[in-house]
């Protein structure tokens, strides 16, 4: 956009010369912008979008009177990438690689709403096994997630040794992600219709050792940070929000919990077999930050209590669905060179008949047709509600797939946290929200 | 509720301007395996033109009900125009006049208690198969998804205005939660919601021209260093539909 200047323009006067207008362009003045005269005090400071305690590219601009802030405005859209829109021209398989990208904290809850989204669409189910696989990684994501939300909220409030300890006991929960599915990240390892692929052979042994481990770093946290009086200081009645507020601002997950409405879709809109796990919805009452850090602190041993539950109800089986119009037909394998197609499986197609192989060609290229229709399907993720809007038009790709991404809705909720408060308090409400930026802006 | 989207159509039934196409059919490829099957295009294309005949069965009916109770029967005749149940989910296609009404009596009715708007997101129906978008079909909807807290439903508005006429009435007064969502529904398909508090862009930046999740919007092509060769833009690339 080219920034058309006139003489009334008060940050560039001009004068007429032989050579043309020429303007005198001086740095602006926030005095001169800002001036008024009833409030001498009033002073707007941009924070970000590049400022280690606005997790990632979020931007603050705050309205302040000496330290109390009296109107916070969030400008977001500095990390979007259009995913939406590029999963119209992908495959119906191939927008589970998209959407894992959201919100990168969290891909697991992105791909299996995804695929759940569309196997409604197809009226199908995923074997019992892969739902059980399902629920034991996707538990471990929401342990990972925590834990970043805990240490970069330890980060936030000046408690670097949070953060430490947050990142090193995430990392091991990736690594056993990372066993299973192959990537620390961006897994793309639940598919419309089941897996890629079963769980490798000693997964089951990592997640147990895992197991044994984490229940003893999460009390480590708890005596690093939960007892400190800086720390309960910091938080304690810092972005109040009660339950009406959420529910009218459309905040739902932690941050509804710890205003003590235990609304867990896990337990209200139960999918993937949840309603049989023995697990409990912690709550709080203190509508605070201090609050939404206990239930987070909490939730990851409830966490803890449905993956033990899901290693010991893994039954032997197929991870994908047995209709090989949908199914797809890749098998991988651990070979000399890496993890690649299983050299079998690639005989067995080569060697089977030519329809067989075009079969194979014909559904990985051209991919499977989903009848057309619009589901809504929303599961329980890390940070709240993850609704996946999904409309078909009965063609090979998704007409239109729309994300109601939790942090994008929770994040609104920053003025009615923050204003009125101090300054401080900001970090502090923000920090409690835990905005992912990759899901806020797609 | 599986294979609902094609409720109600087959040959006999098929209400006029449906049309197939797939199997040896084909356009833009040689392919005549037949691996995509005959593929029956409705009428309204993607978008479903049948309603749904009482009872839908559940707590559909028990909803429905109380929707008539609260605004009484003569606005809803006027405000539902027709109510489609598929896949397990309800749809009530409203017409954009009676949107407050409806919402408000949503939210506050206490058989109804829709408390919480999940979600306000458009969708672009151009060219989705069936005849070309017009007036009485207009390409542009906006759907609202409602949860009741109290009961644990979940409900599906749907309006449809054309590209010409995009004003829907905002329902941040209702659903202050629907703020932000109005803002990028306004943003991806230039749908314009009368009484928003402060409708501007907000994943693309404020001085972008045209709404990006619009079908006809203009993709861009990839340059390859390559005798000058461009990687097509995706809409226009040879691909299977």
């Amino acid at each position: 956009m080219s920034t058309v200047y006139n003489e009334a323009d008060p940050y560039a006067g001009s004068r007429e010369t032989t050579e043309g207008r020429v303007y005198t362009v001086t740095g602006g003045d926030w005095d001169l912008t800002f001036a008024d005269p009833h409030d001498e005090d009033r002073l707007v400071v941009n924070m970000g979008p590049q400022h280690p305690s606005t997790h990632g590219v979020l931007r603050l601009v705050l309205d302040l009177e000496g330290e109390t802030v009296t109107k916070a405005r969030v400008v977001i859209g500095y990390l979007h990438t259009g995913i939406e829109k590029n999963t119209e021209y992908r495959n119906w398989v191939q927008g589970t690689t998209f959407v894992t990208r959201m919100d990168y904290l969290s891909p697991l809850f992105n791909e299996a709403g995804y695929c759940l989204a569309v196997e409604k669409l197809l009226g199908i189910e995923a074997p019992q096994r892969a739902q059980t696989i399902r629920v034991l990684v996707m538990e471990l994501n929401r342990i990972a997630s925590h834990l970043v939300a805990l240490a970069t909220f330890g980060m936030e409030m000046g408690a670097l040794t949070g953060m430490t300890n947050g990142f090193r006991e995430r990392e091991m929960v990736l690594d056993v992600l990372e066993e299973i599915t192959g990537l620390r990240m961006n897994h793309a390892y639940i598919r419309p219709g089941g897996l890629a692929q079963d769980l490798p052979e000693g997964a089951v042994e990592s997640v147990r050792d895992l197991l044994k481990i984490l229940p003893k770093r999460v009390a480590d946290f708890h005596r690093l940070l939960t007892g400190q009086p800086i720390w309960q200081n910091r938080l304690k009645d810092a972005g109040y929000l009660d339950v009406t507020g959420c529910v009218a601002l459309g905040v739902t997950g932690p941050i509804l919990r710890a205003a003590g409405l235990p609304w867990d879709l896990r337990k209200v809109e139960p999918y993937l077999g949840y309603e049989t796990y023995d697990f409990e919805v912690p709550t709080a009452d203190t509508s605070d930050a201090w609050g939404r850090y206990l239930v987070r602190m909490a939730e990851v041993n409830e966490s803890l209590k449905i993956v033990a539950q899901a290693l010991d109800r893994l039954e032997p089986g197929p991870v994908m669905v047995e209709d090989r119009k949908i199914a797809w037909p890749a098998q991988l394998s651990l070979g000399a060179d890496g993890m690649g197609n299983s050299l079998d499986h690639v005989r067995n197609i080569m060697g089977q008949s030519m329809e067989s192989l075009i079969h194979h060609f014909k559904l990985v290229t051209e991919g499977f047709r989903v009848p057309a229709g619009q589901v809504y399907v929303p599961i329980e993720s890390p940070r709240g509600e993850l609704g996946f809007h999904v409309v078909s038009d009965g063609g090979t790709r998704p007409w239109r797939v729309h994300v109601r991404d939790p942090s994008f809705v929770n994040l609104q909720a920053t003025a009615a946290m923050s204003e009125g408060g101090m300054i401080a308090d900001v970090i502090a409400a923000i920090a409690s929200i835990d905005p992912v930026m990759g899901g806020v802006d797609r | 509720m599986a294979g609902g989207g094609e409720a109600g159509f087959d040959d006999a039934t098929a209400p006029s301007g449906g049309f197939r196409k797939g199997a040896f059919g084909v356009s833009g490829s040689g392919d005549t395996s037949g691996f995509g099957g005959l593929v029956r295009v409705e009428p309204g294309g993607a978008v479903a033109l049948h309603s749904t005949d009482r009872p839908y069965g559940g707590w559909f009916d028990e909803v429905t009900d109380a929707l008539i109770d609260a605004v009484g029967q003569a606005t809803y005749d006027a405000a539902v125009l027709r109510v489609l149940v598929d896949r397990g989910e309800i749809t009530y296609f409203v017409a954009r006049e009676h949107l407050l009404t409806l919402a408000r009596a949503l939210r506050d009715d206490e058989a109804l208690r829709f408390e919480l708007c999940s979600s306000v997101s458009g969708v672009d129906y151009l060219d989705s198969g069936g005849p070309a978008a017009d007036a009485t079909r207009p390409r542009l909807h906006v759907v609202l998804h409602l949860t009741s807290m109290t009961y644990r439903r979940r409900i599906r508005l749907e309006l449809a205005v054309t590209a010409e006429d995009p004003h829907v009435p905002s329902v941040t007064g209702i659903y202050p939660t629907a703020d932000w969502h109005e803002r990028e529904t306004f943003d991806m398909f230039g749908i314009v919601f009368d009484g928003h508090p402060a409708l501007t862009r907000i994943l693309m930046p404020d001085d972008w021209d045209g709404h990006p999740q619009r079908k006809d919007y203009p993709l861009g092509g990839v340059p390859v260093e390559y005798h000058g060769a461009t990687i097509p833009p995706p809409d226009t690339r040879r691909a299977y539909r």
